[in-house]
């Protein structure tokens, strides 16, 4: 079952005066529970991709649905909500709040939830040993490595639940060490937690630990290699 | 209050532009509390005195004084029920940095004159009239130079030059503190018999009148009576009095009102631009939360709190240190304000003008964070 459907996506950008199209008619499918790497050189709209599933962005035309909610046809506000609730994000440079500890940057999603105090504790303290950093709750994220780092903002984006995870470029500033801890995580989150996964990202070792690998070119779909199953065009 | 600890963690990241933020709006605050306080004690001032009392001055000017044969003219006119007479002295005590008032009084009918607003224990005041070198002396007074009664007090005359030495015999409270608890009252008699060489005679003369209604009745028969004297006479209510005593001063309520709002203004223009850098700083930040789910009115509110939260720290500094430092210090601006106090009404004013700085300075930067694309500044941070 598909928990992401992209159905003739167009979308453009105007850089000064010209119109640049990034996709004419992507259409793609996100499986339920699986783990997809996007792959493709710089440009060829992978980040978009995640930002419109994300709801970040808006298609200039197309249908973008994540669990059946049409996610081009949410208002700000109503995306905002939906998105503490469904989706988990991560960033290439962790972007974790420097003034928070570990323990309030992944606390911030519970925030907008109607957990009391004791709830959102709990939650955090589960989220972060499951990225094995329990012991590391009340460090800022200058006392922390980068492979922590990244490892705490993945607790800030699994702390609320959500069914789906996008990761953009996670390993992108890690060393070997820190990014096949950060790998083996998601394998584990996508295998335990039956977490949907998609990683945009440049790291061939990175993609060889997905289900599946998807190679944009330029907004179309080049090539799909199926480790085990997933994503489908 | 579960975005609060969320709020504090911002104002700590630059903690010395924070506190600079907060002690920049606390001095506007101070100084527009206290410059407020000096234009609402003007207008005490200014509108000091019963409606029964009127006072008699040289039409020339107040400090020309007026012969004491008035006095009884004064005492004839209709609706005039009590007369008596004061002449300012000029003396200073000790290294003379402390001002205060020392007038020469007629004492019996001084102190009947006004026995509804200073109240002198009948036993001191008894002791006061008996003897021609006794002084009444305000609490406030007593208090500054730590002077009980029974004490001997030398004062160097400055209009009356020498030495001038008092025992004081007794001391006043007031009803109306605008009145001032700092005054110095003593017997005409002893200056009039010192100086007599000198020609002492009253600086001005306060009247009892029966109907305060008539008052413009006895002004004019009074001035028109010395109108061709030697010592034409401006007679006037206590309050007119008052308040020509004030616009001695000029216009300093205007001058005082535009000085504090110009620099309220100013600061809010300070505490407005930190906000914008803190908000400009955590564009990356914005987007991050925008992501995990904060909605545009949530981001907005955290901004506007966080302006809020500085600009009350300084409101409650700055209006704090302005309501407590004249009672500390005793500050009176050398007996012209003598009840000088910030009122509840120019606190709740102080309180109000930080709101709207609040407000004023947080909306920029709150509607700016909040108004972000997201994918636009999540470019700015990849």
């Amino acid at each position: 079952m598909a928990l992401v459907e992209i159905r003739d996506v167009y979308k453009s950008f105007r850089r000064e005066a010209q119109s640049v199209d990034v996709y004419t008619g992507l259409s793609i499918d996100f499986q339920e529970g699986s783990f997809t790497a996007l792959m493709g050189p710089s440009g060829s709209g992978k980040s978009t991709l995640l930002n419109l599933v994300a709801g970040l962005d808006k298609p200039t035309s197309g249908s973008v649905k994540v669990g059946g909610a049409e996610v081009s046809a949410m208002s700000t506000a109503q995306l905002a909500a939906w998105r503490a609730r469904t989706i988990g994000f991560v960033f290439q440079s962790y972007n974790l709040l420097p003034v928070l500890t570990a323990q309030q940057n992944v606390e911030l999603p519970l925030l907008l939830t109607n957990l009391g105090k004791k709830d959102r504790a709990e939650r955090v303290a589960i989220a972060l040993g499951v990225v094995g950093l329990a012991d590391r709750m009340d460090h800022f994220p200058r006392q922390l490595s980068g492979g922590q780092e990244q490892r705490v903002s993945i607790a800030r984006a699994i702390v609320a639940d959500p069914q789906l995870i996008l990761l953009d470029e996670p390993t992108g500033q890690l060393d070997a060490r820190s990014s096949e801890e950060v790998l083996t995580l998601l394998q584990r989150l996508n295998a335990e937690f039956n977490k949907t996964i998609i990683v945009v990202t440049h790291d061939a070792k990175a993609a060889e630990r997905a289900k599946v690998t998807l190679h944009l070119e330029k907004g179309v779909l080049v090539e799909r290699q199926a480790a085990l199953e997933g994503a489908s065009t | 209050m579960k975005y609060f600890p969320l709020v504090l963690s911002n104002l700590k990241r630059h903690k010395l532009r924070t506190i600079l933020t907060i002690m920049s709006v606390a001095l506007a605050l101070f100084l527009f509390a206290s410059l407020r306080t000096v234009v609402t004690q003007l207008e005490i001032s200014s509108q000091l005195g019963a409606a029964n009392r009127m006072i008699v001055q040289n039409a020339t000017a107040f400090i020309f004084p007026l012969p004491q044969s008035y006095s009884a003219r004064l005492a004839a006119v209709p609706h005039v029920t009590g007369v008596t007479w004061a002449n300012w002295f000029g003396g200073k005590y000790g290294d003379g940095k402390k001002f205060f008032g020392p007038f020469a009084v007629d004492p019996a009918s001084y102190l009947d004159m006004y026995k509804n607003d200073f109240i002198v224990p009948e036993d001191q005041k008894a002791a006061f009239l008996r003897e021609r070198t006794a002084v009444i002396v305000g609490q406030g007074l007593l208090k500054a130079f730590g002077w009980k009664i029974g004490d001997n007090i030398t004062l160097q005359g400055t209009i009356f030059p020498g030495d001038w030495t008092f025992t004081i015999r007794g001391t006043y409270t007031l009803k109306d503190p605008a009145y001032g608890d700092e005054q110095f009252l003593f017997h005409y008699d002893y200056l009039y018999e010192r100086e007599k060489d000198r020609g002492v005679s009253p600086g001005w003369f306060i009247l009892r009148i029966d109907d305060p209604a008539q008052s413009g009745t006895v002004a004019k028969t009074i001035d028109d009576q010395f109108r061709n004297s030697p010592a034409p006479t401006k007679t006037g209510t206590e309050q007119s009095f008052s308040a020509g005593f004030m616009t001695m001063f000029g216009n300093i309520q205007l001058l005082m009102g535009t000085i504090g709002m110009a620099v309220v203004f100013a600061i809010l223009l300070i505490a407005a631009n930190a906000m914008l850098m803190n908000q400009r700083e955590r564009t990356s930040e914005v987007a991050v939360l925008k992501t995990v789910g904060f909605t545009d009115r949530t981001i907005f509110l955290l901004v506007i709190v966080e302006a809020a939260v500085i600009a009350i720290s300084g409101a409650v500094i700055g209006l704090g240190l302005a309501i407590i430092l004249p009672r500390a210090t005793n500050f009176n601006a050398f007996g012209f304000l003598p009840d000088f106090h910030v009122t509840n009404g120019t606190a709740m004013v102080g309180a109000g003008i930080a709101l709207l700085l609040s407000v004023a300075s947080g909306f920029a930067p709150a509607y700016q964070a909040a108004k972000m694309p997201v994918v636009q500044a999540l470019r700015r941070v990849e």
